[in-house]
């Protein structure tokens, strides 16, 4: 199990890095002269590019949060490693289940 | 005696654990305010606006600075976990400098942009 998590929390920050880098590019080129809804909506509805890219990163993204905060709570909040691998799953589901609706919500996919 | 803490790799491990716990906490927050967009663009809108305050943009900064620290340092790890040490001393120390100086170039990328 230990193993297991070490090894996907690895691979998922392989798969992030690029993601991020972009996500880094993408935040300062949008920031400047202010954000409107329509304007990123604009920009992602309908996107060929920017679904499938947001949703690979929310997978990614809801595999090693959870992880990190496992490792945290164990060794920082003291919590045993049932505890934390139950609490994490749970906030892990809840980041991937917000993070799609995100982004089918951005990408227009439910309008 | 000098805390067996008190080195440049500890701080990277410190700066790393406590952006991604800072992260992984805002996301909600974040995927929240976007799926506004599903239903209630106007109260998106609002948001936004609400996020044009002075404040709210110094977190939006501290933000982007901890997601580029936390890339920077990550891939430092990653690199020292799987990657050959040319000697036993290879740690690579100073790639902890080039994330900082990296991610305040983000930082100040990100602050001109919206000044």
């Amino acid at each position: 199990m230990e193993q297991r998590l070490f090894a996907l929390q690895r691979l998922s920050a392989m798969v992030m890095a690029p993601f991020v880098l972009v996500h880094l590019g993408i935040i300062l080129y949008a920031v400047r002269g202010g954000l409107t809804a329509a304007e990123i909506l604009a920009r992602t509805q309908g996107s060929l590019f920017w679904i499938p890219f947001y949703s690979l990163f929310v997978i990614s993204v809801a595999v090693h949060v959870p992880i990190g905060l496992r490792n945290i709570l164990i060794e920082w909040a003291r919590l045993s490693r049932g505890a934390a691998s139950v609490c994490c799953f749970l906030f892990g589901l809840l980041l991937l289940s917000m993070g799609l609706r995100a982004v089918a919500a951005v990408g227009g996919l439910l309008s | 005696m000098k805390s067996p803490r008190n080195h440049r790799a500890y701080w990277a491990f410190l700066g790393h654990r406590l952006s991604g716990l800072a992260l992984g906490v805002f996301l909600p927050a974040h995927f929240y305010v976007l799926g506004l967009a599903l239903e209630q663009q106007a109260r998106m809108d609002a948001f936004l606006k609400f996020a044009d305050m002075g404040a709210v943009k110094f977190g939006e900064w501290g933000l982007v600075l901890l997601l580029s620290i936390h890339m920077c340092f990550g891939l430092r790890l990653l690199a020292l976990e799987l990657l050959p040490w040319s000697t036993t001393r290879d740690a690579r120390l100073s790639w902890i400098s080039w994330g900082g100086v990296l991610s305040l170039c983000v930082g100040v990328i990100f602050a001109l942009g919206v000044i």
